[in-house]
């Protein structure tokens, strides 16, 4: 089903949690909302699910108002970052209890539905067993199990994984990933962490403060975050942000570096700008020379086992290098670092996108 | 200052153990020298709280010996020990002021007041928590109250080492990136030993020197993060470190080399002198030492999905009845269903029977 919020508010305890949000989301997408923590992730998905009503603003399924709705009147399943099982049930009637309460299937299809869907989740053969004596793996698996079982044309997913062990979380995303890469139902997914919108793909609602930065394909917002706030929340490593001023004979960052403008640069006007760079678009200098040094002081170097992020400063300003292979550099040492100034967003003094690098900026020189 | 040393140490919740599967520490001898940054890694249930434990002296554990400079401090408390241990929740005083809260376990230990003032104050400074510190802890984020609890770990400057369970696990992502500077920093800066006890593998291996990886309560490898990427001694290694983890394709071997699903696999001579009697053979190789192209010599595989994740990408190709993960530069194109795989030799390992040949 399409679900749609028209400026939805929400207030608590004298504090605005959502903030005027407007969003259309079509039958069988899929959603990222991606957020911070207190971003207002969770308020939101308690509003479409009907578990909470907005201060002022409507909300409309299948462009019929259900504001005001409780839950139990909507079709809606929902999987919580904690693993909420009824514990004394067995795997089997855990999936099997939302079929049960419906009452409109014989026994036999919801013999059926649970065992394809246990199946489907990798835990048919674990059906007889209590949560208790599951993995937190297993338990999240149940979970999610009883939230697909009954087909809801709605499903919400609050950040299900967080909870879970990281090669776990690596295996049980690309599970999902296939569920709901062709579906009828509409899937709305939190999380904190942009490599899941880029994972999963579809659409991400990129949340800040209870205000929906932007809204659209998670590959198109990546190449181009509407403003500093959203380029930040999409970014991990943390997007590099630097002062810029464009002015007649390019664009300086410092009193030592300055550019001569890329293409996608040339028509701004004359000004002051911040611009942004992914650590990834940061190399050393001598490496694939690409177009604009930075003399820097490494801060700090982590290395990965294959690959090196390099903390470096500049003057007043940090930066990080994500350096392909290990690099051992000691606090203090001297660097050369170079930045493609082909691969700059830059955000204008409102914060907000004035020129995004081409898609293929760079091309096979950069790395 | 301490060298902390494990001799024969084990451990088991049950009263009479029989069974090895009984231990949730399984026994072993390990050091940790004095002013190293380790990871202890491993998925949930592997053993890594209760070596932590043991460390800090929550647990006494049932067998062996835990020795602090040499001295034996198996039987002795915590609070006997000089440590100081950070959890994965905030353990904070929700009544309390910032600063109160920084100060406790200074002033649980009689620190004088001038002294309190400037530890607290530098700790502060270092976790950018300096404007908080008069506001009471009920009042605070649980991030920040978590950077709080990371407080109380550092303020103490006569710790022989600061214990981390997990600490990072419920905080944002840009927020784990600055505190986990910040430890680094304050482990440059003071030279103390820190243990850090984590499942992320990516978090393991940037803040550690040294990280020990630990499965069904026994530890499988101990290295730099390098050795561990280039090196798995065993499987779980290969498979729990890097994302995606290493490829292992099921191998006999043929000539100069492996043999998987009919196509063909060069090895090093002496690789395969040192195989010829061992069982149980499988190529490891890591998604980022394998080149796809459209052309050329290589392993003729068929192309399944690509993940798209910006900084790059992911081919999940297939090989026969086997699956392998390539990591793609992202300006790199793609070949559209067809393409040629080339294993960087001087990256392709031999296991048998899960563990390193050679």
């Amino acid at each position: 089903m399409s679900i749609r919020l028209e400026s939805v508010n929400v207030v608590s305890m004298g504090e605005s949690v959502i903030r005027d949000v407007s969003l259309t989301l079509e039958r069988g997408t899929l959603n990222v909302l991606l957020g911070s923590t207190l971003a207002g992730k969770t308020t939101l998905m308690r509003l479409m699910a009907g578990l909470d009503q907005p201060t002022s603003g409507r909300i409309l399924v299948d462009g019929k108002d259900v504001t005001g709705v409780p839950v139990r009147g909507r079709s809606v399943a929902m999987v919580y970052q904690e693993f909420v099982n009824y514990p004394s049930f067995t795997a089997y009637e855990n999936i099997a209890a939302p079929l049960r309460r419906a009452k409109r299937l014989s026994a036999s299809q919801i013999d059926a539905r649970v065992r394809a869907t246990a199946q489907m989740m990798h835990i048919d053969h674990l059906l007889q067993r209590l949560p208790s004596e599951l993995s937190g793996g297993q338990q999240q698996r149940v979970a999610l199990a009883r939230a697909l079982v009954k087909e809801a044309p709605l499903l919400l997913l609050d950040e299900p994984l967080v909870n879970l062990d990281y090669k776990l979380r690596e295996e049980l995303r690309s599970e999902i990933r296939e569920l709901f890469r062709a579906g009828t139902t509409t899937v709305v997914y939190a999380t904190a962490e942009p490599q899941e919108a880029l994972l999963f793909g579809g659409n991400t609602i990129v949340l800040d403060a209870g205000r929906v930065l932007q809204y659209g394909p998670a590959l198109e917002i990546y190449h181009r975050p509407a403003t500093v706030r959203a380029s930040q929340v999409f970014s991990d490593p943390p997007i590099n942000l630097i002062r810029a001023v464009i002015g007649p004979e390019g664009c300086r960052l410092s009193p030592s570096v300055a550019f001569p403008l890329p293409p996608h640069m040339r028509a701004l006007p004359q000004g002051d700008y911040r611009v942004g760079v992914r650590a990834n678009h940061i190399g050393l200098a001598g490496h694939a020379d690409q177009g604009c040094l930075i003399p820097a002081k490494v801060e700090l170097a982590e290395i990965n086992g294959s690959e090196t992020y390099v903390h470096a400063g500049h003057g007043d300003f940090q930066m990080i290098a994500l350096l392909q292979g290990v690099h051992e550099f000691g606090l203090g040492d001297k660097i050369s670092l170079d930045l493609d100034p082909r691969r700059l967003f830059v955000f204008d003094g409102a914060g907000n996108l004035v020129a995004a690098p081409a898609e293929n900026a760079g091309g096979a020189g950069a790395h | 200052m301490a060298l902390i040393e494990f001799k024969n140490v084990a451990h088991s919740y049950l009263r009479s153990p029989t069974r090895i599967e009984d231990y949730a520490l399984r026994p072993m001898n390990l050091a940790w020298r004095h002013g190293g940054a380790y990871a202890l890694l491993g998925p949930s249930g592997s053993g890594k709280t209760t070596l932590l434990n043991i460390i800090s002296g929550l647990i006494t554990p049932s067998e062996g010996h835990v020795l602090f400079d040499g001295k034996d401090v198996t039987l002795l408390p915590t609070t006997q020990r000089n440590i100081a241990q950070v959890f994965q929740f905030p353990v904070i005083y929700d009544t309390m002021t910032v600063f109160d809260n920084l100060a406790f376990p200074l002033r649980n230990r009689g620190v004088a007041a001038a002294e309190v003032r400037s530890r607290v104050s530098e700790v502060a400074e270092m976790l950018e928590l300096t404007n908080d510190l008069r506001r009471r802890a009920s009042g605070l984020a649980t991030d920040q109250k978590q950077k709080v609890s990371l407080g109380r770990g550092l303020v103490r400057s006569d710790v022989s080492a600061i214990l981390f369970d997990e600490p990072l696990t419920v905080v944002d992502p840009n927020l784990k990136w600055r505190l986990r500077r910040k430890l680094k920093e304050i482990h440059k800066r003071y030279s103390v030993t820190l243990i850090y006890v984590t499942h992320d593998q990516a978090e393991a291996l940037t803040f550690a020197d040294r990280v020990v990886v630990m499965n069904e309560g026994s530890v499988l490898q101990q290295g730099t993060p390098q050795e561990l990427f280039e090196r798995p001694t065993d499987r779980f290694v290969g498979y729990f470190i890097g994302s995606p983890g290493m490829n292992f394709l099921p191998c006999l071997l043929s000539g100069e080399g492996a043999e998987v699903a009919g196509q063909f696999i060069p090895l090093a001579p002496t690789l395969l002198t040192k195989a010829t009697q061992a069982t149980g053979l499988e190529i490891g190789i890591r998604p980022e030492a394998i080149g796809l192209g459209d052309a050329g010599s290589g392993l003729a595989v068929e192309i399944g999905d690509v993940e798209h994740l910006g900084t790059r990408n992911i081919a999940t190709c297939r090989l026969g009845e086997h699956e392998i993960k390539v990591v793609v530069p992202p300006e790199q194109p793609i070949p559209s269903e067809r393409g040629i795989l080339k294993f960087n030799p001087a990256m392709t390992r031999l296991y048998a029977d899960g563990r390193l040949v050679g």
